[in-house]
């Protein structure tokens, strides 16, 4: 029956509900519009495959805080494993004869996967003491952004690990077809999660339990393992975007992503996701992240002082936030 | 309806508190309320019914100021006020004990009685003695044997629901609204309760009373007005309305009975429980359902009822006993394996611990029969949509689409979302801990029915309810619960309220 009251609350729900999807990137679309005005250079294939490469690491970090996010949790601590696992990976990659792991440089397989290993251990640390122990994510994350950047610093004696191996430089220079690897890596990331979240049974039990953790734990799912879980992927990523970072740069810096939780989390918040849990999607994120990044961009070309900068990042993620209130309350 | 007398209608009534005449509400394009139409008579109980949905909840916010109106007036005292936000209701005299009750856990009664107009002193220090002597005072006049220097978190539910009365009325209330105020107590709790509303009522207080318990209004309420789909349908006297009647105004259509019940219990035991003991305090219970029974578990809140179905469920440790399923033995420790072994558990609190509210309905649906709705981990999205679609149908769920969030469905068919996930597993024991809470009574019935055909179709039913009309209309066998033990078990034909009561309390 078309055209009854209910049908047409129906559609005022699905109005909002799509708004509430698409009105993040049409404010993206909206910023590519003006950029693409205002500056000739913005839109050339050098400029946007160059932001997409800015977009990356923070991209791959801010997907693996979404899984946090949308259980209710934080992870504060990617900037540090992104350090961490640099320099424990760039230690098994390094031709310097100052290597501190003997019998290198070792295959760049061996060394990613060394990476990979270091921020998936971090994770499942996190994970356990949140799932196990209770303690807030915000705490536990918190005590790990210390310790992981402590242990970097312990670890490569507070220097650079310099000189790594072009196969491992591989995943930060070289291109696919025109692609910069970081972009590829990313792209693959982000299919792949969009995939868990949306098509698996794993993906299911991330928004019920952190929905609503009591009714999933009563259904049957089993609420810690998916804690444990998703901060292991958030490690993991963490990890993986580390050695990008040292491979783009050619060399593990003990200082390497200070503050890149911040821009994370800034992605996912801007992408819609909601920090109590159960509401969010990747696509959002990805959104959020190419939102910062093309901001970034514009006013980078357009000359603006790198301060300015800050405060207008600010500002963003404020008003997508309560741009967000705004809609949910109108529905 | 013929309860409508036209004096109240047309007329303004100096004398009453409060009089509300054409309010009117829309959201959007819906109407939430298309005639709102009440008045309260000092010194009464007036009971405001109708089913979810029914506007009730949107005239309470107007009338008490968080939301606006479209059109209608307002009197109180016989003169017209327009209330912009909260404060001009209490200041006004009006005040809401709400369904969901809002204490600060950490603080004591007296702070929570004072909240935000504390009695100060010298250099804006808070006078603590005064404070203190003034909540005793109020609390004692009431005569409801509470410290004011007691910590909120220290009181029963009940206690806390008697300060929010005390509370209000310090304001100087003169008309409270109660939003379900028993909803979360029990028998004797409820009494307690009831007897500061009569308290209230011999001072001269008016009080408008929301409960979807029909045995409450008619226990304790003066007069009534009914609401459906927004809109005034009538009002009148208790004394001259029968059970009946009141329910054929709430859902605008004749209902031929209240409970559906056909089904007969079998000799085959489905569920036998043996000397279980929880958590500390829970000890040696034993029970069996068969095949075909409606089994309940009956008691006052903090009886024990609702941790014996969490200990079944796998939700806290063992403490020994022994449970058995049609004559096996079982471990459960989890709620998978509770959910394998074919077992179904409605919660009591669909909020809390039933639905995820952020989620569509059929994530909602779906979410305890995953496991059968996939192939490796990935799931079967046509076998959900179907999954979920057949029990749409099945349970005649109200919603227009199942990808809309769970969370814009009424009451009674959020209700009907978290029985439909269990069924979806096709359980042959389903625990119900009080199901039809906070439901209104159409869809009340249909959860009767559901009970009703699932134990014909074989299956066995284990319910803890509260409601003694619900037990004495649904239940086959009682099983009696006190103070953590069983006190006692009743066969259909010993039920009576007496009986349960005697047991309980």
């Amino acid at each position: 029956m078309p055209g009854t009251p209910s049908q047409s609350r129906n559609f005022k729900l699905l109005v909002a509900q799509y708004g509430q999807k698409y009105g993040i990137l049409v404010a993206l679309v909206l910023v590519c519009v003006i950029l693409a005005f205002a500056n000739e250079y913005f839109l050339t294939t050098r400029n946007l495959v160059n932001v997409l490469r800015q977009t990356s690491i923070n991209g791959i970090l801010a997907i693996g805080m979404t899984f946090v996010i949308l259980t209710r949790g934080i992870d504060l601590s990617v900037g540090s494993v992104v350090a961490l696992a640099g320099v424990v990976s760039a230690s098994f990659a390094t031709t310097a004869t100052t290597a501190m792991v003997p019998g290198g440089p070792y295959p760049a397989v061996f060394a990613l996967a060394i990476g990979v290993l270091v921020g998936v251990v971090c994770g499942l640390i996190n994970g356990v003491i949140v799932a196990f122990f209770r303690v807030p994510s915000f705490v536990a994350t918190l005590g790990m952004l210390s310790a992981a950047r402590g242990l970097t610093l312990l670890y490569a004696g507070g220097k650079p690990v310099p000189a790594l191996t072009d196969s491992f430089r591989y995943i930060g220079t070289e291109s696919i077809l025109g692609v910069p690897m970081p972009v590829v890596l990313f792209a693959l990331v982000f299919f792949a999660s969009l995939w868990v979240l949306t098509s698996t049974r794993f993906g299911r039990h991330v928004y019920a339990a952190g929905g609503n953790p009591h009714a999933a734990r009563v259904s049957g799912v089993n609420v810690n393992r998916v804690r444990l879980l998703v901060y292991v992927i958030s490690g993991g990523l963490a990890g993986a975007a580390g050695m990008i970072l040292a491979a783009r740069t050619g060399s593990a810096l003990t200082q390497a992503g200070i503050a890149y939780e911040l821009d994370a989390i800034a992605a996912v918040v801007i992408g819609g996701t909601s920090l109590s849990g159960g509401v969010g999607k990747v696509t959002g994120t990805l959104i959020g992240a190419l939102l910062i990044a093309v901001v970034n961009n514009g006013l980078d070309l357009m000359g603006v002082e790198s301060y300015y900068q800050q405060v207008i990042k600010g500002m963003l993620i404020v008003a997508a936030v309560m741009l967000d209130q705004a809609r949910s309350k109108q529905a | 309806m013929s309860a409508v007398s036209g004096d109240m209608r047309g007329e303004i009534l100096a004398e009453a508190l409060l009089q509300v005449r054409g309010l009117k509400k829309h959201f959007g394009g819906v109407a939430a309320l298309s005639n709102g139409q009440f008045c309260l008579m000092p010194g009464s109980v007036h009971a405001l019914c109708g089913g979810n949905g029914a506007g009730k909840s949107t005239f309470l916010t107007i009338v008490m100021g968080i939301q606006d109106r479209d059109a209608g007036i307002i009197l109180r005292n016989g003169r017209e006020v327009v209330f912009a936000k909260p404060s001009d209701a209490h200041a006004a005299g009006i005040s809401i004990i709400e369904q969901e009750l809002g204490p600060i856990p950490a603080m004591t009664v007296a702070e929570n009685i004072f909240l935000g107009r504390e009695p100060l002193a010298r250099f804006g220090r808070v006078d603590f003695a005064s404070m203190n002597r003034r909540a005793q005072e109020l609390l004692d006049s009431l005569e409801f044997g509470i410290s004011a220097r007691t910590v909120m978190m220290d009181l029963t539910v009940a206690e806390m629901q008697l300060v929010e009365i005390a509370k209000a009325l310090s304001h100087d209330a003169e008309v409270i609204i109660m939003d379900e105020p028993t909803s979360a107590l029990g028998g004797a709790e409820a009494s307690r309760l009831f007897a500061a509303i009569g308290r209230l009522k011999a001072a001269g207080k008016g009080i408008i009373y929301v409960s979807h318990r029909l045995s409450e209004i008619f226990q304790i309420a003066d007069s009534y007005t009914v609401f459906r789909d927004g809109e005034f349908v009538g009002e009148g006297a208790i004394a001259d309305v029968s059970r009946e009647a009141l329910i054929q105004m709430i859902v605008g259509r004749p209902l031929t009975e209240e409970f559906v019940k056909e089904n007969t219990p079998g000799d085959e035991v489905a569920l036998s429980v043996r000397h279980l003991n929880a958590l500390d305090w829970v000890k040696d219970i034993s029970f069996d359902a068969h095949r075909g029974e409606i089994l309940v578990l009956y008691g006052l809140m903090g009886s024990g009822r609702s941790e014996v179905f969490e200990r079944l469920w796998g939700l806290s440790e063992d403490r020994g006993g022994e449970v058995r399923l049609f004559g096996q033995p079982t471990n459960i420790r989890k709620p998978a394996q509770a959910i394998a072994q074919g077992l179904a558990f409605v919660t009591e609190d669909r909020k809390e611990t039933g639905l995820v509210l952020t989620s569509d309905v059929r994530a909602n649906l779906c979410l305890a029969h995953l496991d059968q709705l996939r192939l490796g981990p990935v799931m079967l999205k046509r076998r959900e949509a179907a999954a979920s679609q057949r029990m749409i149908d099945a349970f005649s769920i109200k919603t227009p689409s199942d990808r809309l969030e769970v969370s814009g469905l009424s009451g009674g068919n959020q209700q009907k979302v978290v029985l439909g996930r269990w069924f979806m597993t096709d359980p042959k024991v389903l625990m119900l801990d009080e199901p039809t809470r906070g439901v209104d009574v159409g869809a009340k019935r249909e959860i009767y029915r559901i009970m009703s055909e699932f134990a014909k179709a074989g299956g066995a039913v284990v319910m803890i309810s509260s409601e003694a009309d619900e037990v004495l209309g649904m239940a086959d066998r009682v099983v009696v619960l006190r103070d953590g033990r069983i006190s006692g078990v009743l066969e259909r034909a010993e039920l009576s309220a007496e009986s349960l009561l005697h047991l309980a309390a």
